[in-house]
């Protein structure tokens, strides 16, 4: 590994009981006896992944500020979304505080950090361990791990709200924050957490409207791991707007059990290359997931998600409909395994993948794949890569509106289509709005001649 | 723009030639419809007729070959499709198309703000909401289908309801009807056309209707019939040459080697399909 400000000294600094020291210590071993993956390799393919420069980051140290501001950004960014059972707020992946419902009783839910366990919470990097070497590197700069349980038949009306905030003012320099966040949902239990990524400290939260290429870069791996045990439901949306100077690569990785459904819902407006891998096993007899995903990419932004449905039990299904558009020179890669083991019979699994493409200079790549052990079984894949249907615009300007118009109308309704479907009612409203803002002269018909448009014209 | 019973408004044909990648469909058309008027086009398959329906609303893909259209002395055919419906054109097509994301309610709103409808406060006409929602009743289209994205799981019955809604909400000068009447049952059809014959009453609409059956003309009472056959109209007669087609059929105005099939254009290339 080459020489970077990621030293063994940076991760034994860190705070934390002996576990966790423990384990960052192996874990920081094994990066250091490794390599970075590299483009040859097939989850990198189309990534980019060659011209990433290590060199380019550095760890955080603990930042001594006051938690005030932080929370009331978190609050802030979290208000949109609607009512909550718990607001965790993370800074840096440092957790700068933690505020519960009163309505919410303590024995039906619990959210902490794990820096005062005595032991590592049950669970802990069984679903996401490492990969590669960024995995180790999450793992060695582990600065806490959100903890969210949620008891045995509970049932939350509200979602758990986690705000995961990155700061680059924080390093001198360039920096990288490791969020993690670990949930166990108790068997026929009911509940929900949201998760929201978002740049501070920078000129523009959305991650959007005038992306400052010249800020100094900064490298956030977060990790989620979801468990849905047996008779279980858990509804989850990740909601990533970091700024573009943020390099991303983010892990989710589910477990659900019997006759329990897990439906999740990420999207993906912000970060210069912003990956999500996204690993959902279904172990349980006639379990469920629902995997949603919206991207929207501009200017130079790459998003790129790597999906695994994993089928182990019988009568499993999972659905998968990642829909996304890319503007400008923006570039997306969907790829996506369909895994049916051997003696998961009757299962059935969807995957689809629709990609509009806006811009002559933007780019999407689809790769869905399927990997089928057993009979009996029902799997089907899709996928999409165009521009905006001509038919679809004609129909619009028939009626009189205008191409600027009718194509923001049909560019809205694609993602409000899948927006509709968002396991919270807050999480819907709020990607309607933050893909409107960014669209905001990006399409096509923007760029047309003003002198063409009709007085009337709004 | 919005029409009032007083105001006469024409959009007039003349000698249209129009084809799809160089291949002759419309082979000179000369035709003239006014407010208040009712026309009607029949015509055996492959004949032109929605050719004719597109090359007038301006949709993409189809080339003009020679001729001229004017609606009330604006040169339509030097226009793009929205800003013909502006000056008051509508055409409710064959195919209605379904646009995931994007409510009835929201493009009627569109549409009537782009036409300059929906800022006229208190002209008594209402919102695109008011509008819609007592139209509804008028077509027969459940109320709740108002909130659905456009044509979205619709029936094909449905969708000719809700084209026929859009047309009274909007209130243009010349509606070109598709074959209005395909998809629908006998009740949806004698919704639809009494909607539409009404809107002739009401505002003086000017109707210009492809059709193969004589039923939907019965409610319609088409002024003039028009026979089109191989890109041409090859008669026009009063009202009873509908009925007289229903019995006859079009053989006798088929000449050989004169039919010309009806065309679409090519869908613009960029789809691709990696699996």
């Amino acid at each position: 590994m080459t020489l970077t400000a990621f030293t063994a000294d940076a991760s034994s600094a860190l705070a934390g009981p002996l576990w966790l020291a423990t384990r960052r210590a192996g874990a920081w071993e094994r990066f250091a006896a490794g390599s970075l993956p590299q483009e040859a390799e097939e989850v990198w393919r189309y990534s980019g992944i060659d011209r990433f420069d290590l060199s380019s980051f550095g760890p955080v140290q603990r930042p001594d500020r006051a938690p005030g501001p932080d929370l009331e950004v978190g609050r802030a960014l979290a208000q949109p979304l609607g009512s909550r059972a718990a607001l965790v707020v993370t800074y840096n992946g440092a957790i700068v505080g933690v505020e519960s419902e009163p309505s919410v009783a303590d024995d039906q839910l619990s959210v902490t950090s794990v820096l005062s366990n005595s032991d590592a919470p049950a669970g802990l990097g069984e679903l996401a361990p490492a990969h590669d070497a960024f995995g180790e590197l999450h793992d060695a700069f582990l600065a806490d791990v959100v903890h969210v349980v949620v008891a045995k038949k509970a049932v939350l009306r509200d979602p758990v709200i986690v705000v995961h905030l990155v700061d680059r003012a924080a390093a001198s320099g360039s920096a990288a924050a490791f969020p993690r966040s670990l949930v166990h949902v108790g068997p026929s239990a009911e509940a929900g957490v949201i998760e929201l990524y978002a740049s501070v400290g920078a000129p523009d939260t959305t991650g959007a409207a005038d992306a400052d290429h010249r800020a100094p870069p900064v490298l956030v791996i977060p990790v989620t791991e979801l468990e849905v045990e047996d008779d279980a439901h858990l509804g989850y949306a990740n909601l990533q707007v970091l700024d573009q100077a943020c390099t991303e690569l983010a892990v989710q990785a589910s477990r659900v059990g019997r006759n329990s459904t897990l439906r999740s819902f990420t999207v993906s407006l912000g970060g210069g290359y912003a990956r999500v891998r996204t690993d959902s096993d279904l172990i349980g007899q006639g379990g469920h997931t629902a995997l949603l995903a919206a991207y929207l990419g501009t200017d130079k932004q790459v998003h790129d998600f790597r999906t695994l449905q994993d089928h182990h039990a019988p009568r499993t299904e999972s659905e998968l409909l990642f829909e996304g558009a890319v503007a400008d020179e923006a570039r997306s890669v969907y790829s996506g395994l369909i895994h049916i083991r051997n003696g998961a019979h009757g299962a059935r699994a969807f995957q689809t993948n629709h990609n509009l493409v806006l811009s002559e200079g933007a780019h999407a790549d689809s790769v869905p794949n399927l990997d089928i052990e057993e009979n009996d079984v029902r799997c089907s894949h899709a996928s999409t890569v165009g521009p905006i249907d001509e038919d679809q615009r004609y129909y619009l300007e028939s009626r009189g509106i205008s191409p600027a118009v009718a194509e923001r109308l049909i560019v809205l309704g694609f993602f409000s289509d899948l927006a509709n479907r968002a396991p919270f009612p807050g999480v819907g409203p709020w990607v309607e709005n933050a893909v409107s803002h960014r669209l905001a002269g990006r399409l096509p018909s923007d760029r047309v001649e003003p002198a063409t448009q009709d007085a009337n014209d709004g | 723009m919005t029409a009032t019973a007083n105001s006469a408004h024409q959009l007039v044909v003349e000698g249209l030639r129009a084809g799809v990648t160089s291949r002759e469909v419309l082979a000179g058309i000369d035709l003239e419809v006014r407010s208040g008027e009712v026309h009607a086009v029949m015509g055996p398959n492959g004949s032109g007729k929605s050719t004719l329906a597109h090359v007038l609303m301006g949709r993409p893909g189809y080339q003009v070959l020679g001729g001229s259209v004017t609606l009330d002395g604006h040169d339509l055919l030097a226009l793009p499709a929205w800003q013909r419906a502006r000056l008051g054109l509508f055409l409710a097509p064959q195919y209605p198309t379904e646009i995931p994301g994007v409510g009835l309610q929201e493009l009627l709103a569109e549409a009537l703000a782009a036409t300059g409808q929906a800022s006229v406060a208190g002209s008594g006409d209402g919102s695109a909401t008011d509008r819609a929602a007592a139209e509804a009743v008028r077509v027969g289209l459940e109320t709740k289908l108002l909130d659905r994205p456009v044509n979205m799981d619709l029936s094909g019955g449905e969708r000719k309801r809700s084209e026929t809604l859009q047309l009274a909400v909007l209130r243009p000068h010349i509606a070109i009807l598709d074959e209005l009447d395909s998809g629908l049952d006998v009740d949806g059809l004698r919704d639809v056309a009494h909607r539409v014959r009404a809107g002739v009453d009401e505002w003086g609409l000017g109707v210009l209707a492809i059709t193969h059956y004589q039923r939907l003309l019965s409610v319609l009472r088409p002024d003039v019939v028009h026979v089109l056959v191989g890109g041409r109209i090859v008669a026009s007669g009063g009202p009873d040459m509908a009925e007289e087609l229903e019995r006859t059929g079009y053989a006798q105005y088929i000449t050989p080697g004169d039919v010309v099939a009806d065309a679409r254009p090519v869908r613009r290339p960029g789809f691709t399909d990696p699996i």
